[in-house]
């Protein structure tokens, strides 16, 4: 096994760049949330000036976010950079050096995407922007979680060492499976929402538990006209079409089915090692569900709709990083009570 | 050549004298119900500039309504009028002002071509940013520092309530109806409104306020020597 011995130093510095980033989303949230994206107009530079040396007297309103966010975006951009060269010049691990690699192109990508949008009004670059931020959180968390020391000094994956197949799939793989699941819908989700924020309409539907007083809405071109007329914009809105109603109710929908797939993870994983993980998943869940009916009921107030993003944000990495641990299918299983190689498989007691 | 010069004379004339025949449409909008009550606009008088300019917490203006149930901010426009061409490369400029942190006027009617000239009469940096959704007419943002040079924008397809909107402050939005003719008005706020020098015949002419149904209220309008009349009752739409 060709492992790096624990550099203490690089998880340090890439758990540092995975709180940076994590302050970038909120940062790139209230962008959003406040509507200020296009508040600075042009870009790389910002009112014509050098984007670090813009006169303190320019950061109000929505340039305060929009100037922010850039200039924290490039803090994210340089600490990556470091972070990938580090990585290429100490990890023995060839797959860890091309990871920095990755993270470094995408940060560099979202920059551009982000810059773009501002430069050539495209809302669709909005939302590539803000689903490769998720991506990017979780690969920064990935690489955190990679440069441990729980990590990297665990046993042997059992799938080198031959456990895998004695393992089997009846213990183990169903909460595997069903992390991998939730995972993928709850990325699902957040590109769903990406494209409701980058829209611009508002909320397309502006009550809950109902849908503009019904089960289902009526979606029909007179209903909608009739929406757009009765709503009362007090910040500047897109009209609502029948395309974003509907993309509301798929957010209700899938956020129902992720709430089972979690809580089913939670059950399955309860008597496992990941107990503690599944159990926190579930809480960020049922947190984001919280969050996401507080959005409503408060008529999309920036900072409980930035809330929300944050949340979601930290559910995809938990997911990503379940996902990852119950994958590796640790060997380092230290409690003698329980049998089997993996995190991931149903503990079973021993009689001694 | 000489009968190019002849075809110039004639239209000019025809032109001279339809207009030495036309006459003004006139109307009154009228609205039936009662229209919700205007939003308050907190984060306005909470901004640290725009606070300074405002004396109360404004509130957003979407139904401007006298005590009579007068409608204004109507968008009202004569439709098939023959050989109708837009006039907008030479009219005047239409003006548009921001004031206290507000646009004014929130609801504006201009031609395709012709210039619309944005004011910033704030002490406060605004930048301005055009929504069209209509292919032809461009999306602009441009920055406007405190009570800097005006700026120009102007729009080459009909396009209705096409929005202005200042990212800087997110409640300050106007919205802007394109014309492709000079006959239209926007009615004011005893809900008049007069449409000038429109050729007699029969058209079709449109009433279209962005809350009130219904939406593009259309009537039938003879148009004398003497001018027209329309008035129309539009309604607070049904929950």
């Amino acid at each position: 096994m060709n492992q790096s011995p624990h550099n203490s130093w690089l998880h340090r510095f890439a758990v540092l760049t995975a709180l940076a980033t994590l302050t970038l989303l909120g940062i790139g949230g209230l962008v959003t949330s406040h509507g200020a994206g296009m508040a600075v107009p042009d870009w790389p530079t910002s009112y014509g000036y050098n984007m670090f040396a813009l006169p303190f007297h320019f950061w109000k309103g929505g340039v305060f976010y929009e100037h922010s966010h850039r200039l924290v975006a490039s803090g994210v951009g340089m600490l990556t950079m470091i972070l990938a060269v580090w990585l290429w010049f100490s990890e023995t691990r060839r797959w860890m050096r091309w990871l920095g690699v990755i993270a470094l192109v995408a940060v560099v990508l979202q920059g551009v995407l982000g810059g773009l949008r501002v430069v050539w009004f495209k809302d669709q670059i909005g939302i590539i922007h803000a689903t490769l931020a998720q991506l990017f959180f979780a690969l920064v968390c990935a690489i955190a979680l990679f440069t441990s020391r729980w990590w990297v000094e665990r046993r042997p994956p059992a799938r080198l060492n031959g456990g895998l197949e004695q393992a089997g799939s009846e213990t183990g793989a169903p909460l595997r499976w069903l992390f991998l699941s939730t995972t993928i819908l709850i990325f699902l989700q957040l590109i769903i929402a990406a494209t409701m924020r980058h829209e611009h309409a508002g909320l397309a539907i502006s009550d809950f538990p109902l849908a503009h007083g019904k089960l289902w809405p009526d979606m029909s071109d007179a209903a909608v006209e009739r929406y757009n007329q009765q709503r009362m914009e007090v910040v500047s809105l897109k009209p609502i079409t029948t395309f974003q109603i509907g993309l509301q109710m798929a957010h209700r929908i899938v956020a129902v089915m992720i709430l089972i797939g979690v809580a089913a993870c939670a059950w399955r994983g309860a008597k496992t090692q990941l107990r503690r993980l599944t159990f926190t998943w579930l809480g960020l869940i049922l947190v984001q569900i919280a969050l996401g009916v507080w959005t409503i009921w408060s008529n999309k107030a920036a900072d409980v709709a930035t809330a929300h993003v944050l949340v979601g944000a930290f559910s995809l990495v938990t997911g990503v990083l379940g996902c990852i641990i119950c994958n590796a299918r640790l060997a380092g299983n230290k409690t003698p009570h329980v049998v089997g190689d993996s995190q991931c498989s149903t503990i079973r007691t021993v009689s001694v | 050549m000489k009968l190019n010069q002849t075809l110039v004379v004639v239209a000019g004339l025809a032109a001279a004298l339809q207009i030495a025949t036309a006459g003004n449409v006139t109307g009154k909008i009228t609205l039936k119900g009662t229209p919700p009550p205007e939003a308050p606009i907190p984060q306005a008088k909470e901004n640290a500039d725009c606070g300074k300019l405002l004396t109360a917490v404004p509130t957003t203006q979407h139904w401007v309504v006298s005590s009579k149930a007068e409608l204004a901010n109507v968008v009202v426009v004569i439709k098939g009028v023959a050989g109708a061409k837009s006039t907008g490369d030479a009219a005047a400029p239409a003006l548009m002002d921001q004031v206290g942190c507000i646009y004014t006027p929130t609801i504006l009617a201009v031609q395709t071509g012709q210039k619309i000239t944005v004011k910033n009469s704030d002490p406060v940096m605004h930048n301005v940013h055009t929504r069209p959704n209509v292919a032809g007419n461009d999306e602009m943002n441009k920055a406007q520092f405190a009570k800097g040079p005006d700026l120009t924008f102007a729009f080459s397809k009909p396009e209705d309530f096409l929005k202005f909107q200042c990212d800087v402050h997110s409640w300050m939005f106007s919205w802007v109806t394109v014309v492709d003719h000079p006959y239209f008005a926007v009615t004011d706020k005893d809900g008049n409104f007069t449409i000038k020098d429109v050729p007699p015949g029969k058209y079709k002419i449109v009433a279209t306020h962005r809350k009130a149904a219904p939406k593009g209220m259309e009537s039938d309008i003879e148009v004398k020597a003497d001018g027209g009349k329309a008035d129309f009752t539009l309604e607070v739409p049904a929950k």
